[in-house]
Formats: C-alpha cells, sequence, structure tokens
C-alpha cells in the first residue's frame, strides 16, 4: 500500500470506509512522518500525538457504525494563530510563552464536530506578520521542496505540514496573502475565503478587517470539504455573513468549463519571474481551449494595494496588539530588575544635573521629568522583550498614522482607497466570474535573502494583497514547477461569498494535470 | 455661598454624565453586569482581554440609547459607528475601550430645566455608547494594585451636554433632570453615590458680555449631586479668584476631594492622552431604521412632565403635590399601584408624602429600596376612612407593617446584595431559624420593584423574612389591637371614669373653657391606647358636661 500520508482526505476516507486502514494507522503514519522530518522543516511547534490517537479511536468507532462526520479522516495542523482549548496558542511570540487558550475557536469546534484529528501546532511568522515564516521565536519553517528556501508566510508551517505530507489539511490565516502565498512556495492548494465567510471567534487579531481563516490541503477537494464545514454565519462574530454558504464539494466534483476568467494586464508585468508569466499564461490558455471565455479587465488602483495595506492593517494591529501587556496574562519583565534600572537611570540623571551647565541642565531636568513611571516602564519593558522586530515595526507604524495629525492624512486616505480597489474589483467581477494572476512574483527565495529589507519582503504580497483590502476571496493552486525544481502557484481571485466560483476554476487547473 | 451672582463674570459650563445601562448582560458579552460579586468571577475571556476574542453588541444597549435619544429630542443618527479609544491601564483589558467617537448615535437635542425663579432649555450634543473599564483597587494590599474586571464591559452612556449652563444650580437641575428621564426610561438606576451615575463638568468663566469662551477646566471625581454642585461653585470662584488676582486659567483636569472640599490638579502625566480613536473594526455600523425608531419611540414610558400633568387632571392633585410625587418615578409607580380602585386618591397621597417619605428619610432608603406589600397602605388609609382605625394608630399600623418589612439586616447577612426576585414567607426566623421548610408562602410578593437579597443564594431562591404573621393590614391591625372603639357603652364607661377622676378640669370647663375638649379627649385616647373613637367621645364629653 502506497504512503498513508501521501493521500487527499477524500483518498484516506474511502480507505476507512472500506475498513482498508484505521484512523489509528491513519494518526500513526503522521506520527512517523513528523518523527521524521519535522526536525528539519519546522513545521510543528508544538504535538499531541496521544490525544490525537485517542481522538482517532472514538472516531473509528463512528467510522466502524456509519456515524463519523463529513471530515472523518482528516488529520489536521492548526497555525498557532487560532485558539485551542488547553493548547498553547503563541503565536509564534515570546510575548504569548506559555500561553494556553481557555476556549475553542469556532473554526476548531466545527472541526471536531465533524470528526477532524488534530495533531498539533503549526509555525508561522510572529502574530501573522510577515511573508517568510522566519520572524517566529521558534526559528523558519523549511520549504519541503527545498530546505534552504523560505516556506513562504505567514502561514509558513500551515504550508510546509501539508507539502511535508505532515498532515492532510491544515488551517491557515490570510491577511494579505498568508494562506495564498505560502500554498505557492510549498505547492499545496490554499483558500482565502471571503471576510465574513468563516468565523474569526478564536483567531488572535492581526489585522481584524483582514483576517481570515482558510484552509491548504493537497487537493482543491479537500480545501472544498474543509472550507463546508468551517464557512457560515457565527453569533460570536458581528462580521461574520449571514449569506447561506454553497454546496463547495458538488461544485468541485462537477466544475463547469466555461466560465469567464479575467485577466488584468497590471498583474503580468514588471516584477513577476519571466518563466512564471510564461507558465502562467500556458495554463490560461488551456483554459481557453477547455471552453473559458477569456476578458481583459482592468483594476488601475492595484498600484496603491501595498501602500493602502500597511497603513490600515498596521493601524488595526496597533490597537489589537495592545492587550499583550503582560499584566493579565503572558511575557512580563522582571518586576524587580525593572525597578533597579530605573533607580540608577534617575540617580544617572541627577547626578548629571549636579554636574551639568545650564543649557545642559535644562534638557536633563526635562529627561528626569519625563522618566517613565514604573507602571509605564513595566509596559515598555515586557513589550520589548516579548515582540519581534517585525512585529514592533508594525506596531510603531500603526501607532504613529493613528496619532493626531496624522490620521486624516495616512488612515484616512487609505480608507478611501481601500474603498476605490474595492470598486475595481467590483466593476471586474460584473463581467467575468474569476479573475487569474500569479500568486507570487517569484518562487520561494532563499531563508534568510530578505530579512534586512522588509520593503523588499511586502513586495512578496503585491498580487495576494489587494484581495484582503476587497474582502474577497481567492485560491492558490499549483501549476507545476519551475525550471529551478521549486512549485509554481496560480490565484483566482472571486468577488465576494463567490468560493464556488473560484474552487470550480482552481479544479480546472487541476485537471489539465 | 448659595448662588453665584457675580458681578463682572459669568460661568459657562458643560456636563458629561455616564450612565450605567441597567442591560441583563454586558455591553459585549453574555455575562451579566452584577456587582459585588467575589473580583474576576463575572468575567468571560473577552472581558479579560483573551487573545482571539470578539465583542458581540448587546440588542438592548443600542435600544436603551435610543430611548434616551427620544426621551431629550435628539436626532437619531441611521448610520453610526463604533470607535476604538486606545490607551494603556491595567484595568483595560483589551488595551482599548470599545466607544463612539465621530459618530454619535443621538445628538442635537435638548431637556427642560426648572429652577425656582426661571425655566431654561439646556442643549444635548450628544449621547454615545461605551464600555467601562475595570475597577484599579490601591488600598488594599500595600505592595499591588489589585485589579477588579467584573466591570469591565459594563455598559455605559455618556451624554454630553452644550456649554448652556451657567450656574450650579443650573448645573444640579440638569442632572437631577438626566436622573429622571434615565428612572423612568428604566435604563439606569441613577444612583451617583453607587457610580451608576457619574458626572463630570467643563467650566470656564468670563467677563459678562465676552461672548469668547475662557479657558476651561474639566472636574472629575464629583459623587454626588451637592458635589457637583458644591465642585463647580468652587471652582468658578477659584478661576475669577485667579483672573481678578492677575492670573490665567491653565487647561487642565481637576480632581474634587470630597473631605477637603477643594479640588486639585491632576498630574500632568495621568492627561495628556492621544487616544489614537478609530473605526472598530470588529463591529459593523449600527443601522437605525426609522421602523425601528418608530417602535422604540412607541414603547417610551409616560415621562415625569406628562405624569405630573395627568396626577394634577385626574386626580386633583395640587402641582406642588403631583410634583413631589412625579419626581421620583418609583414614587410615583409606589403611589398609582396603592390607589388601585379606591376611591378617593388623595388620601393616599397625603398618607404616602407625610409617612413613608418619613420613613425613608429617617432610614434614608430609596423608595426602590423597601418592601412594602401591594395594597398595605391603601388598606391603611382605608381602615382610617370608615373610622375602624383612628389616624394616630393608623400611623402605628404603617410604622409596625414597614418595620417587619424591612428591619430585618439580623437576619439577612449584612454584606453584598443584588436585586433579584423574593416571595414572601410567613414565619419568624428569629424564634424558629432552623424550621425554614415549615415555612409557607403567602400571597405577598414585590413585583413592582426589586428587593435585596443576598448574592450567594442561587437565582430564585425563596428568602425567609421575619416578617409578623401577615395576610392583610385589617388582620395585623386586629391582632395588636388597634381596632377603633366605637362601642357606646365601653365609651360611656370611659367618659364617666374621665369626668370622675378630673374635676378641675370639668369645672373650668362648664365655666366656658371650652378648649378643655381636647384634654379629655386626649385622655380617652390615651386611657383606650389610641383605640377610642375620638369623634364619639367628643360628642360624649358634650353631652354630659354641658346637657
Amino acid at each position: 500500500m502506497a504512503d498513508l500520508t501521501t493521500f487527499t482526505i477524500t483518498e484516506a476516507r474511502e480507505k476507512l470506509q472500506a475498513g482498508d486502514i484505521t484512523l489509528r494507522d491513519l494518526v500513526q503514519a503522521y506520527a512517523k512522518q513528523i518523527e521524521e522530518h519535522n526536525e528539519e522543516i519546522n513545521a510543528y511547534v508544538f504535538l499531541d500525538i496521544e490525544s490525537a490517537l485517542e481522538q482517532a479511536d472514538e472516531i473509528q468507532k463512528k467510522i466502524e457504525n456509519g456515524t463519523a462526520g463529513r471530515l472523518a479522516g482528516a488529520i489536521m495542523g492548526i497555525k498557532d494563530v487560532i485558539c485551542e482549548r488547553g493548547k498553547p496558542t503563541t503565536c509564534a511570540s515570546n510575548i504569548l510563552e506559555n500561553f494556553e487558550s481557555v476556549y475553542d475557536a469556532t473554526v476548531i469546534e466545527r472541526l471536531k464536530a465533524e470528526d477532524a484529528v488534530f495533531l498539533g501546532r503549526l509555525n508561522m511568522d510572529e502574530f501573522a506578520m510577515g511573508s517568510t515564516n522566519e520572524y517566529s521565536r521558534y526559528g523558519a519553517a523549511r520549504n519541503p521542496h527545498d530546505t534552504t528556501k523560505v516556506t513562504g508566510g505567514s502561514s509558513g508551517g500551515s504550508a510546509a505540514a501539508v507539502a511535508g505530507t505532515m498532515a492532510n489539511a491544515t488551517l491557515g490565516s490570510d491577511t494579505g496573502g498568508s494562506i495564498r502565498q505560502p500554498a505557492s512556495y510549498c505547492g499545496v492548494v490554499g483558500l482565502k475565503p471571503t471576510y465574513g465567510r468563516v468565523s474569526r471567534y478564536g483567531l488572535v487579531a492581526y489585522a481584524s478587517s483582514f483576517d481570515s481563516i482558510g484552509p491548504l490541503a493537497h487537493s482543491v477537494e479537500d480545501v472544498a470539504n474543509v472550507l463546508q464545514v468551517i464557512a457560515g454565519f457565527d453569533d460570536r462574530d458581528n462580521t461574520s455573513s449571514q449569506v447561506p454558504c454553497d454546496d463547495y464539494v458538488e461544485v468541485v466534483k462537477n466544475p463547469n468549463k466555461k466560465i469567464r476568467i479575467g485577466v488584468p494586464e497590471e498583474f503580468f508585468g514588471e516584477g513577476l519571474d519571466e518563466e512564471i508569466s510564461a507558465s502562467l499564461k500556458d495554463v490560461i490558455k488551456k483554459l481557453e481551449a477547455e471552453g473559458a471565455e477569456l476578458v481583459p479587465v482592468e483594476l488601475p488602483h492595484t498600484k496603491y494595494g501595498l501602500a493602502t495595506y500597511y497603513i490600515l492593517a498596521t493601524a488595526e494591529a496597533s490597537s489589537n496588539l495592545a492587550r499583550f501587556d503582560g499584566i493579565r496574562y503572558g511575557h512580563r519583565a522582571d518586576k524587580d530588575q525593572m525597578l533597579d534600572e530605573l533607580k540608577a537611570e534617575e540617580n544617572a540623571l541627577k547626578e548629571a544635573i549636579k554636574n551639568a551647565d545650564d543649557e545642559e541642565k535644562a534638557d536633563l531636568e526635562n529627561q528626569l521629568a519625563r522618566l517613565d513611571a514604573p507602571l509605564a516602564r513595566l509596559y515598555k519593558k515586557s513589550r520589548t522583550e516579548g515582540f519581534g522586530n517585525e512585529v514592533k515595526r508594525r506596531i510603531m507604524l500603526g501607532t504613529y498614522v493613528l496619532s493626531a495629525g496624522y490620521y486624516d492624512a495616512y488612515y484616512g486616505k487609505a480608507q478611501r482607497v481601500r474603498r476605490l480597489i474595492k470598486e475595481d474589483y467590483s466593476k471586474a467581477f460584473e463581467k467575468v466570474d474569476v479573475i487569474v494572476t500569479p500568486t507570487a512574483p517569484t518562487t520561494a527565495f532563499d531563508i534568510g535573502s530578505n530579512l534586512n529589507d522588509p520593503v523588499q519582503m511586502y513586495l512578496n504580497d503585491a498580487y495576494t494583497i489587494t484581495a484582503n483590502l476587497a474582502g474577497i476571496c481567492g485560491i492558490s493552486v499549483p501549476v507545476g514547477k519551475h525550471s529551478n525544481g521549486l512549485p509554481v502557484g496560480i490565484q483566482f481571485l472571486g468577488d465576494t461569498f463567490q468560493e464556488s466560483k473560484v474552487l470550480n476554476a482552481a479544479r480546472l487547473v487541476e485537471l489539465l494535470g | 455661598m448659595s448662588t453665584i451672582a457675580h458681578e463682572r463674570f459669568e460661568a459657562v459650563i458643560g456636563l458629561e454624565v455616564h450612565a450605567q445601562l441597567l442591560t441583563k448582560s454586558k455591553a459585549f458579552a453574555p455575562v451579566p453586569p452584577i456587582y459585588g460579586e467575589a473580583p474576576n468571577t463575572m468575567v468571560t475571556p473577552l472581558c479579560l482581554g483573551h487573545p482571539g476574542t470578539l465583542p458581540v453588541v448587546n440588542e438592548n444597549l443600542v435600544r436603551y440609547i435610543i430611548k434616551m435619544g427620544l426621551a431629550t429630542n435628539c436626532q437619531i443618527a441611521p448610520k453610526s459607528i463604533f470607535a476604538r479609544k486606545n490607551y494603556f491601564y491595567p484595568d483595560l483589558p483589551k488595551g482599548y475601550q470599545i466607544s463612539q467617537f465621530e459618530t454619535p448615535i443621538c445628538h442635537d437635542g435638548f431637556v427642560d430645566i426648572e429652577l425656582e425663579e426661571y425655566d431654561k432649555r439646556i442643549g444635548v450634543t450628544r449621547i454615545h455608547m461605551e464600555e467601562d473599564a475595570g475597577k484599579s483597587i490601591h488600598d488594599q494590599d500595600p505592595y499591588n494594585t489589585l485589579v477588579d474586571l467584573n466591570r469591565a464591559g459594563t455598559p455605559l452612556i455618556e451624554i454630553v451636554s452644550e456649554p448652556d449652563l451657567r450656574t450650579p444650580q443650573e448645573a444640579y437641575a440638569y442632572l437631577t433632570k438626566i436622573k429622571q428621564i434615565v428612572q423612568y426610561l428604566e435604563i439606569c438606576d441613577g444612583n451617583m453615590e453607587e457610580g451608576s451615575l457619574r458626572c463630570d463638568a467643563n467650566v470656564s468663566v468670563r467677563p459678562r458680555g465676552q461672548k469668547e469662551f475662557g479657558t476651561r477646566t474639566e472636574l472629575k471625581n464629583m459623587n454626588s449631586f451637592r458635589n457637583v454642585e458644591k465642585a463647580i461653585e468652587y471652582e468658578i470662584y477659584r478661576q475669577i479668584e485667579l483672573i481678578e488676582g492677575g492670573g490665567t486659567v491653565v487647561q487642565q483636569t481637576r480632581l474634587w476631594d470630597t473631605s477637603k472640599m477643594q479640588s486639585r490638579p491632576m498630574r500632568s502625566k495621568e492627561e495628556a492622552h492621544d487616544y489614537r480613536y478609530f473605526p472598530e473594526p470588529d463591529l459593523p455600523p449600527i443601522i437605525v431604521s426609522d421602523e425601528m425608531k418608530e417602535e422604540i419611540r412607541a414603547e417610551l414610558p409616560e415621562l415625569a412632565d406628562v405624569r405630573q400633568k395627568r396626577f394634577v387632571s385626574e386626580y386633583g392633585m395640587s402641582e406642588d403635590d403631583a410634583k413631589t410625587l412625579t419626581e421620583d418615578k418609583y414614587l410615583a409607580d409606589f403611589f398609582e399601584r396603592e390607589i388601585g380602585d379606591y376611591p378617593n386618591p388623595l388620601d393616599i397621597s397625603n398618607f404616602i408624602k407625610t409617612h413613608v417619605l418619613r420613613t425613608l428619610n429617617e432610614d434614608k432608603k430609596h423608595i426602590s429600596e423597601v418592601n412594602l406589600p401591594t395594597g398595605s397602605v391603601q388598606a391603611i388609609v382605608s381602615l382610617n376612612g370608615k373610622n375602624e382605625i383612628s389616624s394616630s394608630n393608623a400611623v402605628k399600623l404603617y410604622d409596625e407593617i414597614y418595620d417587619s418589612f424591612n428591619n430585618f439586616q439580623n437576619v439577612l447577612p449584612d454584606q453584598d446584595f443584588v436585586t433579584g426576585n423574593i416571595t414572601f414567607l410567613k414565619g419568624n426566623l428569629d424564634t424558629n431559624p432552623e424550621s425554614v421548610s415549615n415555612f409557607v408562602p403567602i400571597n405577598t410578593s414585590i413585583p413592582d420593584y426589586s428587593v435585596r437579597i443576598n448574592t450567594d443564594l442561587p437565582d430564585n431562591t425563596l428568602v425567609y423574612l421575619p416578617v409578623l404573621e401577615y395576610s392583610s393590614a385589617k388582620g395585623l391591625a386586629e391582632k395588636l389591637n388597634l381596632i377603633q372603639v366605637s362601642d357606646s357603652g365601653f365609651l360611656e364607661e370611659l367618659v364617666d371614669e374621665i369626668i370622675a377622676n378630673n374635676p378641675d378640669e370639668v369645672e373650668r370647663y362648664r365655666g366656658g373653657k371650652k378648649q378643655l375638649m381636647g384634654f379629655f379627649v386626649g385622655q380617652a385616647m390615651k386611657a383606650s391606647k389610641g383605640k377610642a373613637n375620638p369623634k364619639m367621645v367628643t360628642q360624649m364629653v358634650a353631652k354630659k358636661l354641658e346637657g
């Protein structure tokens, strides 16, 4: 029998139902794979195989008496930003070192109810801020196709776990491309649902008006299956939508080939790797040959996407991350050490004032007067120690753009641009079912190569980020390999609540083989 | 210092009133906003600011604030949004407070206030909703500040007035009016001492005739209506003295110190916030349709002004009495509850004004805090009206009922109380504390308003009170031997005895000193322990001494 870990959920389910394998066999196969490869890939940051086995035995009984849920056979890992009761939820940050969630996210509840099994928690960029999974307290996750390359991010662990056959499906979160870009780099399918389609209750917020939870898996059908379970209204999230869900799995089983595909010039120009460009155009041609209609579309405000995103998302982040203050949970700086330092600074200033000339004196006295109160210093020190550099960078950026006097120039203007980007998409979707774009400008690059240039890193999200600004859905599906041996992905964007359409298009690509 | 009538300066005052709403759960979390519970027990992960939690708007919060907006003649915004107010403090678990900033749900309204010599219309700039923070406790541990997050997330509305107020008395009248409205709407209990109503004041002074406002200061920490008045008065004089002495007023926040009866500036570090307001991304805009607005308008209760007029027209009450009774919604409710089908409502209103208000004053209690069985005041007034008990025994009977239903501190532990439903059971725990299971309920519940019960008890627990065996006022009057005696045989004997024992007074009465009648009746009342029918005694004495 083939290695169980290469099965899709659909395949595993057939074998389980036929009685060829048990769920325990399946979990053990993944456990073995993890044992052999996780140290190198670094996808999982916390494992609980024992309770996965217990879960498996419970569900096995249901399989045998025919009452198993629709995800019996899904062996999953969860990005460390989605709360699971009693398990660490650290968001790959030192500030949440040792933090365990006291409740289950809605998506976890729903997956459990349909008998998915959870193996553990997956690596990510700290608080989902990053495009490489290098900004993690656990170190970088490595691309299973070439372990010197990044996985992409921020859901790097989620993509690598599937690509490395350490799970047959995972959950990630996508704020600016964080599911689709690593899916592309790691050669798996990754879906970002419409904003409001999947409840955010239990997703640790990075940028609340952008964040979406979505699935990653080997096949479009598996992604559809997981989406079917996690999607739908939740009264614990006021931004979740009451729009009814389609039957996503049915759509994938019988895809429609006569779809209208929008092709935006802006996404195939400068900055895109030529080989990727050529192979995507090849795929698009094949889809046309199969019956699709290609329609040129314009998305003129795309060029403002990155700037708009980095103003609005960081503004929300600066507020969302304020709760990590070391007061109620998480990392708190050593109080005695902090008080000693403060005292030493005070004494040093007083000493300096004694010896200062008049001009210096005023300045030093001002410094003394403005010395932190112990509480303020405790906040500063706890957060300085707890957050990594990329997170600090975004908190500072967000704090700045919301400051009195700058709000209108930055936040206010960015909100208006966001509306224009939304309108671009609304207009385009009047003519087409989906819009096709590259997922990322390049294939996965060397670990460490972008670390000193955040703006270069931000550019990796250029093709994915506008979907989050517009709140629409998108999927990345593999289209084979680059001559450098690394996977290439293609992205389909769909209008709000048109997950069926992007799944349909992605399935057509899959069928091209 | 009673009035501010400074010759050269006038004050400009605006009030910001926070009212804690009586919703059944917190603003954004499904947990009751109950006080007095053990610290940090009335909390959800959201109240603790746990990662991944999301606020969910309590619909009643929106309905309550719209009620307030309509009652203060405000415009109701068809679309308004929540905003985050960002700052760090240990009792603010999320690092921001959900509030409203640019688009309050209610705006541009007014209330009319009455002062002794004039009436005045005061503009209401805006009313918005927000959540409360937790409580920092600085004085219970010598080394640490303790934080209780039970209050975190409690719904508040903030009512901001226009700077239309000119004297501390106007401010007092305005605040009283706001309290009356929230009580009539039943959206807030209006208790300033307990913090369910809080008030900050912006105060400036300017030379009379000048249009521009002077530099203002903000007064905080005034925890009673009188303190608001006094703090504003103090601040006005402080600013005038400062200016007259050649100084300038500095814009600052000042804290009122009740014990010293003066204010002090807050340290500059305590203010100077940039709150970085921005739209709350976790909550969609609040949309108020015309239908919803009209539906809420239709549900608005009769407010005090209308009720006062109705009391005059319906019951024939004097303007003053109607005002006294309607000023406080709960008192007006109590009055109307007691009237029932009694033909002479004024007897009831007089009894309430004289005796019920007396006991409330003596005990320093609010009408909503005391228990008087439904119909008991009517029954007392009725017994007296039918001459079955004397006026003095009517008072005695009332006092007896009041005491037995309200003075039971010795039985219920004198600790944390909450409001809840309560069923009265007959029996006396003083004499038989163990036998609660033998007690049977008598049909005396107090559904009209809440009663304080012990919080340690689960919901709907029966609470056993040391009440008298009370089934009706009349039964109790009989049991206490208060029924007026009109039996002429008994009264004859009594009158004869008094005449025999007081020959001097009899002589003087016969000599023309008719005022002595009061003396004879008094003696009869004393000898009969108040039960003798005074009218009959008067007639008998007159007949015997003059006939």
